[in-house]
């Protein structure tokens, strides 16, 4: 027989034909995006690793570059994704009480609350390239070690500091956006009314993806941001 | 995952905690703590980690260990890296 | 099972829908296994062309065949095709998707849609390797070690790294399918302890590459950001530690090495009970020597580095770390061994590979031991012996394991049997080629000849003679298989469902399986490898 898909009474139009029941396709779904977000951990962390050893060699100069970022837009940024995260989460828990309204106020608050970071991101990108703090040909980072104003920065580590600034929160950038394309998506749906309490598991692992991407930048900000402000 | 449903209290609560665990980071740096500036922000971070992984990721309501399994795996394998890479670094006595 | 009668056209995942959109678009995991076979044939066949150049141009001692920068671009092509192209994806994108659901008793892989996905990333990582090797290739080693790569080398290093970089999602996303599968899809009575242990050792081998790979990665990614913008991250000249790279670098290839033996030792732990007809001895040591080697593989990587400029005591804990992974590997040969012990064996052509692995692979680790101790390894790193080291593993083990699981499932695979003197033939041969091409090496490197080298000193060339005489019978033994495989789908007997009287579920459904894999879905209430309740073979059926 070309087609035998044993037959299940309650067949919910979401089961694909290779999993028993609807239980097994969630539980794969589910183990499935928690695999991928370790990779994604060992992802970042590669760049963790070289962060790490950069700044234990260099940590005067990385210092001196941190302080140049700016704080408050750290902070503002943080507390917008902090923020996201809640709503994703009401954005599900609305899903499994079968509120299609409150998904979608939920889902559309985290679109813009990402945009909003993304937003700062760009701010901040843009202030560092009009300091000459972006690599490249055009660095010039002009400052001294906090504590001793008579030792200027050295070029090159603090040109490292930027190159992993950019890096990292250029990589975290980059799923973030990755993260609105799919809120995006699941918003539209979510307004069709394709999410319900028996069957919402792209919102739920969508929903890992972004607290995952959120977790990545509460590590992000104390790392670059505040390596050293006590002077 | 579970069927498990976290009440609105819950949410907003953590939702707070990170919020204030945010400030807290951020007024700190200010303060001069020595060497130890740097432990009080990485464990402010992982308190914060901890609480969307367990809470808003719904960890601790998991009724398998599996994710928690997987989780830790990938922190471990993490440290590995980060840790034997920094016994190399740490003991080459560059002149 | 069912066995149609032979002129009834019986429907199998192969003739199920015809068409080449049916194969393209397909979301078989039997049929893109076939796909993936294709594919790695292919890039087999680049990857040694590329082999008998080097042995080509190593015939005589001076460089005489090509230049020094294209002999370069000859070794490091062919280790990245053979390693991320070749070896990399084999068993595991072919056996592996074949089998494991299979053998797990599921209609298809957790995820089948990303499993097509995982092959058109590595076609389109193909379509990108070969367009950077017909439009200048690289010569940086396939280690890409800075800052040459990024700083020095005028190569196409960009593209390669790109290319690279997407065939690891290939291999992640196929990790990630194995081990949700093996998680969530066994069916009813297949517990963990009675799991085939080819399913344990490809577990384990999804995990390294979950964990492993992301870091060759991102480390890709910082060699192009390096390359292109000179940021000095792996720039001494600019603050940056070229020995940062190799960290990164090692941290996922040594334990890539092991993605790439397990499947093999895998199929060895199938073949070996089968032909012996005699349960596996130990089966929890086996499954825990997999997992053990994932995780301990994960532990050792900077003794690629020994002379690199780490420090000593980071050098001493990565050699005492090196001896630990041995253990577990010499773990399966011991119990190999045991299983065949008072055991009835047959010398059948998987059985040839089988035994072959086992002496090879033996030899293989024990050179690795020699490597791990710091002070030998100090006069033979970069040197021949090094190359003969990880050839007797990567050819002498992996290869030699998946020649035997291709003939060992082909029935399954196909519906038709192989020639089976050629198939003792050809294993004979490869066995014969393999040692005459690659133990002259293990002198070569100990009497100091240096690898990557284009030419060297004239008293090392009766040995470079003899490796390079058999690479040819190597290559011969190697096109046997692919001629008398294609044969056999035409004129082969018709197979059995269960030609070998093997255990395991993927025997007990028909050669080869209808698209869903089993008629009625198994419920398992044996344990595994259970060979005193296994009747003897059946009869291959003449026909065709």
């Amino acid at each position: 027989m070309a087609d035998s898909p044993t037959a299940v009474e309650h067949h919910n139009p979401a089961l694909k034909h290779h999993f028993v029941d609807m239980e097994q396709q969630r539980e794969a779904s589910s183990l499935g995006m928690w695999l991928f977000l370790a990779t994604e951990i060992m992802f970042f962390g590669g760049m963790f690793c070289a962060y790490l050893i950069y700044r234990y060699w260099y940590f005067p100069d990385f210092a001196a570059a941190s302080s140049s970022l700016d704080i408050t837009l750290g902070t503002v940024n943080t507390a917008v994704l902090i923020c996201s995260s809640l709503t994703v989460v009401m954005a599900v828990r609305a899903a499994q009480l079968g509120k299609r309204q409150q998904q979608v106020v939920y889902l559309a608050l985290t679109l813009v609350l990402g945009l909003a970071f993304l937003g700062v991101k760009a701010i901040e990108w843009t202030s560092k390239f009009e300091e000459h703090h972006v690599p490249g040909p055009t660095f010039n980072f002009q400052g001294s070690i906090p504590g001793h104003p008579d030792q200027p920065v050295d070029q090159h580590h603090a040109q490292l500091f930027f190159s992993l600034y950019f890096a990292m929160t250029g990589m975290h950038a980059l799923h973030m956006i990755i993260g609105v394309g799919i809120f995006a998506y699941l918003l539209y749906h979510a307004w069709k009314g394709a999410y319900t309490p028996e069957y919402h598991t792209p919102l739920e692992n969508s929903g890992l993806y972004w607290h995952f991407v959120d977790i990545v930048w509460i590590y992000l900000f104390p790392l670059l941001y505040l390596i050293d402000r006590k002077k | 995952m579970s069927e498990h449903i976290v009440s609105a209290k819950t949410n907003i609560a953590v939702w707070l905690t990170l919020l204030v665990l945010t400030g807290v980071t951020a007024g700190v740096a200010f303060i001069d703590l020595g060497p130890f500036n740097t432990v009080v922000a990485l464990v402010i971070a992982t308190v914060k980690a901890l609480l969307v992984v367990l809470i808003f990721m719904h960890v601790k309501y998991a009724s398998e260990k599996l994710v928690k399994v997987v989780v830790i795996s990938a922190i471990f394998f993490l440290m590995l890296l980060l840790g034997l890479s920094l016994a190399d670094y740490t003991t080459r006595m560059l002149m | 099972m069912a066995t149609a009668a032979i002129t009834a056209e019986r429907e199998t995942y192969l003739n199920q829908e015809y068409g080449i959109k049916s194969w393209l678009l397909t979301v078989d995991h039997k049929r893109i296994a076939l796909l993936y076979l294709l594919s790695i044939t292919f890039f087999f066949f680049i990857g040694g062309f590329f082999a008998l150049l080097i042995r080509l141009e190593l015939l005589t001692p001076a460089g005489d065949l090509v230049q020094a920068d294209t002999y370069n671009k000859l070794f490091t092509m062919h280790g990245q095709v053979m390693v991320f192209f070749f070896l990399i994806p084999s068993i595991p994108a072919v056996l592996g998707n074949f089998l494991v659901p299979l053998m797990i008793g599921a209609k298809d892989l957790a995820f089948p849609r990303i499993n097509l996905l995982s092959w058109y990333l590595y076609i389109i990582a193909g379509v990108l390797m070969l367009h950077c090797m017909l439009t200048g290739g690289v010569d940086t080693g396939w280690t890409f070690y800075t800052p040459f790569s990024t700083a020095f080398s005028n190569t196409k290093v960009i593209e390669a790294g790109l290319a690279i970089f997407i065939s690891g999602f290939s291999s992640i996303l196929t990790g990630l399918n194995f081990v949700v599968t093996i998680h969530r899809m066994r069916a009813p009575g297949m517990t963990w302890n009675r799991l085939p242990l080819f399913i344990w050792a490809h577990y384990a081998t999804s995990i390294i590459q979950l964990l492993g790979t992301p870091v060759i990665a991102v480390t890709l990614v910082l060699v192009v950001l390096e390359r292109a913008l000179h940021l000095g991250i792996f720039d001494p000249t600019r603050g940056g530690d070229p020995l940062l790279f190799q960290h990164l670098f090692w941290f996922y290839s040594h334990p890539a090495v092991y993605i790439m033996i397990l499947p093999s030792m895998g199929v060895v732990t199938e073949i070996v009970p089968c032909f012996s007809r005699k349960r596996i001895f130990g089966y929890k040591f086996v499954a825990l020597s997999s997992i053990s080697i994932a995780v301990f593989g994960f532990l050792v990587w900077a003794h690629h580095m020994f002379v690199a400029g780490i420090s000593l005591y980071a050098a001493l804990i990565f050699s005492a770390l090196s001896y630990l992974v041995a253990v577990p590997s010499a773990v399966k040969v011991f119990n190999w061994t045991a299983t065949m012990y008072k055991g009835s064996i047959t010398f059948s052509t998987p059985m040839l590979y089988a035994f072959g692995f086992i002496g090879l692979f033996l030899m293989g680790g024990l050179t690795g031991l020699f490597l791990a101790a710091l002070g030998i390894d100090v006069h033979v790193t970069d040197t021949y012996f090094v190359v003969a080291h990880f050839h007797y593993i990567m050819v002498g083990g992996a290869v030699m394991g998946y020649l035997g699981g291709m003939h060992f499932w082909w029935p399954k695979i196909s519906g038709r049997m192989y020639p089976e003197s050629l198939g003792r033939l050809a294993a004979v041969i490869v066995f014969l080629g393999f040692n005459l091409t690659f133990f002259p090496q293990f002198i070569l490197g100990y009497l100091g000849m240096p690898r990557r080298y284009w030419q060297y000193p004239p008293e090392f060339q009766v040995l470079n003679v003899l490796s390079t005489a058999g690479s040819t019978i190597l290559a011969v033994g190697y096109l046997l298989p692919m001629v008398y495989f294609l044969w056999s789908m035409r004129y082969g007997k018709i197979a059995p469902d269960n030609p070998w009287g093997a255990s395991g579920l993927e025997w007990m459904t028909s050669s080869p399986p209808p698209t869903f894999n089993f008629d009625h879905p198994p419920v398992v209430d044996w344990e595994a490898y259970d060979y005193e309740n296994i009747p003897a073979p059946q009869e291959a059926r003449s026909g065709g």
